[in-house]
């Protein structure tokens, strides 16, 4: 199916299932423990090998010893594969740092052997017993020294002309801020169970967001033909961009397969998640704004600089600030700096949720120079076209509405707005906001129905990394067949499915049930051809034409009837921006004297077409913006700048939000929709409640203390020598 | 030289494997194992238990947890050997598709998780909690330690904070719980 227009009114817009509250299809597996993730596939690979791998302890440089003789022939041990045993593996585009084999070593804790045992507890024994030797080659690792050196600036874009603006400005800033680094801390480790006995079919029970692309990352790898592959991932348990690409669990347990013709599993220990896997690079950011007297900004000038190794692209922190608001004058320019930390890549909101993180403080600073409420400073500068390309106008675009939804729920204008005027008792009390904005992408996707004895079950390799996936192509698939949920069976994740989307860049819901419905509509014209109509309502499990009403069971007794298509998304969308918006409002406490802040409630307004499961939709948000406090208050991959690595690599350093640290969470969707989005006109949630979050937990905080902080995370430390004296 | 020949004669001897013999859900299970085999790993890859849940294996993320003769116990952070005869209940024994206990159903109702990779544990946690309030056993953030303890949003997040959930689920975790924490005391009250 293609769509090439935007979709006028159809059924979704007077549904039965879709857009209603409904408790997730697989809820009942996972909450009894019987959801299979990837490690646990005992129904497929009874009795595996254990793979343990070993990291490299140095960040940049070359192996030159291994000797693995004492772990060969420790207990139980099947196999050790070194690093010096294979040549490089190929490294597929999606791959910046090699996964596995040769000399060479391009970050801490890269893989450089696995050794296959009976059991956990031999292999990971055995991994202490190789020796390493290594010529060691000094690294960067630094990137305020890496900022502070920056001579030219890589404009990614510069329209009107800032430099005249600023000069003519009535009120301008010129601040700099930093983020930090962070890891996507899933609960589930990077885990992998390979069949490849043969040399010849591999076949990986896996924790993957992407079955379509770690197909192909596969084939490169290992130079196979994508036939001879197949991928399983129907749970994954949490992802956030850190399980989109092949990691080093599936290339282990694919290399420890072929070597012990034994099916082979690896978990990725806690610890490889931090260095071995990615993680989302920290930022350093400038950003200048300039506006007139009447609050009407005339420029944004915003630079950035993330890490890398070699060859990737860092974190893009600029790029929401080139059409999120008005203002005729605009220059971004963003560095992704050479270093040799472990690999940088995406994680959820990749770009947005660092550079919205910065660009929303600025924005409250500037509404303060202006003597502005900072909701107002955001309507008057609301824009309805993409600024740089005034042409371009945006699908469906309801900030405005958020910010002032949001302000009156929240009861903004009750707020002190006298930074660090509201106490009580030792708390500072404090209220602060941010806009949030995301792009809508979506992805072409296919999806194969299969109608037997009225019961539909619905295939594709679309993933459910928690988002709800299951759930929400069952409420599509079970409206446009005009069936109950409970009809409706959902198999996800299987390289023997039509490709879908995948889960990623909040793409994931739209374009997935988009698919699903080409491929529902695709099965009604299997069904009208059986029954020789030219079209039929779906109703009540019923088919109905013009004369007659047959139930769906009985369309065709004993046969399966197939419908199989792709959605494909047209040219005409790259006319029109099309993005998702909210607005966040926080209201924190923090200690007078020791600087602790709490949450204390939260309120998201979210625009984001239409919402097909406001149950599944919310936690996303909420979930967001629980990541977002993470990554406000206390989330940070500390660098060893000696050595080269992460020194917080566990869950007890690396500090992610815990019960204690989140409030009641409120969250409003606007009943919008965007047809220019998909025939459901619906657009991704996923990660909008990242999106500005962390700016609002900043904003609140300087409302309290009257401390402005622009780095991240703002612990404590940053503002103990400033609270008011004990 | 000494100490690397006794480890090597250790390492071969019989006395890095042992027989334990554990109860898990009401079920008595007898083992041979080897002796650094954490609880955790026993139940998952000896007793194809998955449904404790394997985090960060070293005790800091809390989605092993089950219960060791009646109370909370991060399973990665004990060893099977270390248990003989002990009751053990997992998620497995707190309730299964056909018969959720309430807490399970109130996870379901309340959206209380995403990937559900740290639900089992956090049920666990979740009844051990309310179990815990109701014993009078302090937590970090009780003011009155005389006498009963009051079910609280802030309580019941103070317990559970051993549990991490990177979805972020936990305010609709404490719904939950809540609603379970209700029920239980409309019933005793009715």
């Amino acid at each position: 199916m293609d769509f090439n227009q935007s979709a006028d009114e159809n059924l979704f817009d007077h549904a039965r299932i879709i857009g209603k509250p409904h408790t997730r299809v697989d809820g009942a597996l996972k909450v009894t423990g019987t959801a299979p993730y990837a490690y646990e596939r005992h129904d497929v690979a009874d009795n595996p090998l254990v793979g343990y791998p070993l990291g490299s302890s140095i960040a940049k440089g070359r192996i030159t010893r291994m000797d693995a003789t004492a772990a060969r022939n420790a207990d139980g041990v099947a196999a050790v594969i070194t690093a010096l045993d294979i040549d490089e593996l190929p490294r597929a585009k999606s791959n910046v740092a090699k996964l596995f084999g040769g000399d060479m070593v391009e970050h801490y804790h890269q893989a450089i052997a696995v050794v296959v045992a009976d059991t956990l507890e031999q292999a990971r024994a055995a991994t202490s017993l190789i020796e390493v030797e290594y010529e060691e080659i000094p690294g960067e690792f630094d990137l305020d020294d890496a900022w502070k050196r920056l001579q030219d600036r890589d404009v990614v874009s510069h329209v009107g002309d800032v430099d005249a603006a600023f000069d003519s400005a009535e009120v301008t800033l010129d601040e700099t801020y930093h983020t930090a680094s962070q890891s996507h801390a899933m609960m589930e480790p990077h885990a992998t169970i390979a069949d490849w006995t043969d040399g010849k079919n591999m076949t990986l029970w896996t924790s993957n967001q992407m079955i379509k692309w770690t197909r192909k990352a596969l084939a490169t790898t290992f130079e196979l033909d994508p036939a001879n592959i197949r991928l399983e991932s129907p749970y994954i348990g949490g992802g956030f961009g850190g399980k989109l690409w092949l990691r080093a669990d599936a290339v282990l347990a694919a290399l420890g397969s072929r070597e012990t013709g034994r099916p082979v599993k690896v978990a990725l220990p806690r610890s490889f998640i931090f260095n071995n896997a990615t993680h989302r690079s920290g930022t350093v950011q400038r950003l200048r704004i300039a506006a007139g007297k009447d609050g009407r900004i005339t420029a944004f000038d915003h630079s950035a600089i993330s890490h890398t190794l070699p060859g990737g692209s860092g974190e893009d922190a600029v790029n929401q600030t080139r059409c999120f608001y008005a203002g005729e004058n605009r220059r971004v320019a963003h560095h992704a700096i050479d270093m040799n930390l472990p690999e940088s890549a995406d994680m959820r909101a990749p770009g947005e949720a660092s550079g919205l993180a910065v660009l929303e403080i600025a924005m409250d600073e500037m509404a303060e120079k202006l003597g502005m409420d900072p909701v107002e400073f955001r309507i008057l500068n609301d824009t309805q076209v993409n600024p740089e390309e005034p042409s371009k106008r945006y699908s469906d675009r309801h900030f405005v509405e958020c910010l002032r939804k949001g302000a009156e729920v929240f009861n903004w204008s009750e707020r002190n707005t006298t930074p660090g005027g509201k106490r009580e008792g030792q708390w500072l009390i404090g209220q602060g906001m941010a806009g949030a904005y995301r792009g809508a992408p979506t992805m072409d996707s296919g999806a194969r129905v299969r109608l037997s004895e009225g019961r539909l079950i619905v295939e594709t390799d679309m993933t459910d990394i928690g988002t709800g996936s299951y759930t929400i192509i069952a409420q599509t698939a079970a409206e446009t067949m005009g069936l109950e949920m409970d009809d409706v069976e959902v198999r996800l994740g299987n390289s023997a499915f039509p490709a879908a989307s995948g889960s990623g860049g909040q793409m994931g819901a739209a374009s997935s049930t988009a698919g699903v419905y080409a491929a529902c509509v695709a099965l009604q014209g299997e069904i009208a051809k059986c029954l020789g109509v030219e079209s039929a309502r779906f109703e009540s499990g019923q088919v109905v034409t013009d004369d007659k009403r047959v139930a769906l069971r009985d369309v065709a007794p004993n046969e399966e009837l197939v419908g199989e298509d792709t959605l494909h998304f047209g040219d005409f969308k790259d006319e029109l921006e099309i993005g998702t918006f909210a607005a966040h409002f926080v209201e924190v406490a923090v200690h007078a004297y020791t600087g602790e802040t709490r949450l204390r409630r939260t309120l998201s307004v979210v625009d984001a077409g239409r919402i097909l499961n406001p149950v599944t939709a919310r936690s996303q948000v909420i979930g967001g913006m629980t990541m977002a406090t993470g990554a406000a208050l206390t989330e940070s991959l500390n660098i060893d700048s000696r050595r080269g690595y992460f020194t917080n690599h566990d869950l007890a350093g690396y500090e992610i939000a815990v019960h204690a640290d989140i409030p009641e969470q409120e969250v409003i969707f606007l009943d919008t929709q965007d047809g220019a989005s998909t025939p459901l006109k619906a657009k991704g949630v996923g990660e909008l409640g990242i999106c500005g979050g962390a700016a609002a937990v900043a904003n609140a905080m300087y409302n309290a203390t009257g401390i402005r902080l622009r780095d991240y995370p703002m612990t404590l430390d940053r503002m103990l020598d400033r609270l008011p004296d004990a | 030289m000494t100490s690397t020949t006794t480890f090597e004669k250790h390492r071969d001897s019989a006395t890095t494997r042992s027989a334990v013999a554990l109860s898990i859900n009401g079920q008595r299970h007898e083992l041979e194992l080897d002796n650094r085999t954490t609880l955790l790993d026993t139940l998952r890859e000896h007793l194809k238990l998955t449904g404790s849940k394997k985090g960060c294996d070293l005790g800091q993320c809390g989605a092993c947890t089950v219960y060791i003769n009646g109370e909370r116990v991060n399973s990665c952070l004990t060893l099977a050997v270390m248990h003989q005869d002990d009751e053990i209940t997992t998620i497995e024994g707190v309730g299964d598709v056909e018969h959720m206990d309430p807490m399970q159903q109130a996870f379901v109702d309340n959206d209380a998780f995403q990937c559900g990779y740290c639900t089992p544990g956090q049920i666990c946690s979740a009844k051990a909690t309310l179990d815990e309030i109701r014993a009078g056993i302090p937590s970090h953030v009780t003011q009155e330690l005389n006498g009963p303890i009051e079910i609280s949003d802030e309580e019941i997040r103070e317990r559970m904070s051993g549990n991490l959930c990177r979805c972020g689920a936990y305010a609709n975790i404490l719904k939950a719980i809540n609603q379970v924490a209700n029920d239980q005391t409309a019933r005793e009250r009715s």
